[in-house]
């Protein structure tokens, strides 16, 4: 094929030759034009089967640490995406997932997150709850620990600004859902019984705090 | 009575083959195009998408005539089966095999020019009918280009008639090959009638005749509206041309029109440049090739086989050359197609006169 074509292209170039030599010929302007475009057309011609001949084979699904990713450079360039998927690093930078157990409910988060898609509320405890894996004492109960990832905009500050690294990005990427609402990702482990069950205990450690204040600034004002 | 119902069985094979191959050639052309361009094209209906075709048919089907209000509706309607019918039509006259011809017609590749000039009409129509400026647009486009290239495309194809004696393409075929009635002659040197095959085709007995296939090709091209001469469908700059108002059957109709048409004009060339249903393989000593694959069913092979090789030609340059301006369209078609045809037309008077007698 690309012979045929190559033989082409020089009979057309020995033509143009011949016909630049002998300037005189009648409608020479024409038939060089003619030989021009033939030239060119096969070019494009040959390219094209080039491509079309070198789609015997496609892309081999690599992960981009293969030392071999760059080295395909003909065929098939497609990846059947739902069916073949390029391998991601396990670091990957996609969406976001909290070990709710090391969580300390600081609200760094939520307070960095320049598209404020972190929502939180939290209820302080009673006394301290226990201890996250690095040893930081956990005194707040997180009652709502939502992620709206629709919203997301993939920064990674609130990972970064996370005092005990229990908000990660992870190698999940690609998460569609049918209603928007399903792309809020609720990580609380809390029930809404259990959260209003703390809420009435700090109101009453509260209440009898204030009681013991009062009662002591009565005691102080009489003094 | 019988013959009637042959007349209706005939139509009815014709209109069938025309549809087969137009799913067939739009999944053909989708898949060249994507290994073309380096994706894989459709592969999600049917294994490796062979079913792609058929599903947009039935999405096609299902989707509702819309004719716009400021339309001229009877032109609107009529449109699409002007335009299809004269396309179909034109099949009537074409040799399939040695003896299988729906229609004789001793002018048959005169009838089969003047039937395809009607679709210009119905392009016009369609163009007119819509009311929208694209169209209209696209139309007066495609009607300039067609009237004009059917001059070269018919002065290349006379060259060939000169040099074949004869307007019926039944004829025209069984003179390219072993069951000639008179004497063939490669290069008009070597008597090859008894050899048959490659050798006794209408553009190796009189070489001259390449070029005006060439002629032709080109022209077939434009008359198609095919790229590079795709100006009256132009996506980029009059969104669809003449059909951008059509919907569902009737755009179905015009797209259908429109790919019958490559294997239309790819055939017409076919019969008269490249051996029509004749085998390109010639008798050599004892092997004797060219008579063991002539016959009816070797007939349709081999005029499939050709036919869709020049689609596929077709089509690859669809994908390789871009989109000629106006005036370019129309210089090369009146300033380097039209003489050159001419030329072919004197040569092959010459030769007639000097080689053949």
């Amino acid at each position: 094929m690309y012979a045929n074509l190559g033989l082409v292209e020089a009979g057309c170039d020995a033509i143009v030759g011949f016909l630049e030599e002998n300037a005189d010929i009648s409608c020479n302007k024409m038939i060089k034009k003619v030989l021009h475009a033939f030239k060119t057309v096969f070019k494009g011609l040959g390219l094209t089967m080039g491509h079309f001949y070198a789609a015997r084979e496609s892309r081999k699904v690599l992960s981009i640490t293969d030392k071999d990713y760059f080295a395909q450079t003909n065929g098939m360039t497609t990846i059947q995406y739902p069916h073949q998927k390029l391998p991601v690093p396990e670091v990957g930078r996609y969406q976001l997932d909290v070990e709710m157990d090391d969580c300390i409910v600081c609200d760094l988060c939520a307070k960095i997150c320049p598209v404020d898609c972190i929502e939180i509320e939290s209820i302080k405890a009673t006394e301290a709850i226990g201890k996250t894996s690095d040893g930081t004492t956990k005194r707040l109960y997180a009652a709502k620990f939502d992620i709206d990832m629709a919203k997301c905009m993939y920064c990674g500050l609130c990972t970064v600004v996370c005092p005990t690294e229990c908000i990660v990005m992870t190698d999940t990427y690609d998460r569609s859902m049918p209603d928007l609402k399903e792309m809020i990702y609720k990580f609380s482990d809390m029930k809404p019984e259990e959260a209003e069950e703390k809420r009435l205990a700090l109101e009453k450690l509260n209440a009898e705090r204030m009681a013991a204040k009062e009662a002591a600034m009565q005691q102080k004002t009489q003094n | 009575m019988t013959f009637y119902l042959t007349y209706v069985l005939v139509a009815t094979a014709l209109f069938a083959f025309t549809a087969l191959f137009t799913l067939f050639a739009l999944y053909s052309e989708r898949k060249i195009s994507a290994f073309i361009q380096d994706r894989i094209g459709p592969m999600e209906v049917g294994k490796y998408g062979t079913l792609q075709a058929f599903a947009d048919i039935i999405k096609m089907l299902q989707k509702e005539f819309i004719i716009p209000t400021a339309a001229d509706k009877i032109l609107f309607i009529l449109a699409p089966i002007v335009i299809f019918v004269s396309v179909y039509l034109g099949f009537a006259a074409l040799p399939w095999a040695p003896g299988l011809i729906p229609s004789s017609l001793n002018l048959g590749l005169f009838y089969i020019f003047a039937i395809l000039s009607i679709e210009t009409l119905g392009i016009l129509m369609a163009g007119w009918g819509s009311n929208n400026k694209y169209a209209l647009l696209g139309s007066m486009r495609s009607v300039a280009q067609m009237i004009s290239y059917e001059i070269p495309a018919g002065v290349a194809l006379i060259s060939a008639v000169m040099i074949a004696q004869s307007l019926n393409l039944q004829e025209i075929s069984i003179r390219q090959g072993i069951l000639s009635t008179e004497q063939v002659y490669f290069l008009g040197i070597w008597e090859v009638k008894s050899v048959g095959g490659l050798l006794a085709w209408n553009i190796f007995q009189a070489p001259h005749l390449i070029l005006a296939y060439i002629i032709y090709f080109i022209a077939s091209l434009a008359e198609c509206n095919r790229a590079p001469f795709d100006i009256p469908e132009a996506e980029s700059e009059l969104v669809g041309g003449f059909h951008v108002e059509y919907s569902g059957l009737r755009f179905a109709f015009i797209f259908l029109a429109e790919y019958s048409m490559m294997f239309l004009v790819g055939m017409i060339g076919v019969v008269l440049f490249l051996g029509g249903w004749n085998t390109p393989l010639p008798n050599v000593g004892f092997a004797k090739l060219a008579l063991w694959t002539t016959g009816i069913g070797w007939g349709i092979f081999w005029i499939l086989v050709k036919t869709l090789a020049v689609v596929a030609v077709q089509i690859w340059i669809r994908w390789t050359l871009p989109r000629l301006r106006v005036d370019q369209l129309m210089s090369f078609c009146w300033k380097v197609l039209t003489p050159l045809a001419f030329l072919c037309m004197l040569i092959s008077g010459l030769w007639r006169l000097g080689v053949m007698q």
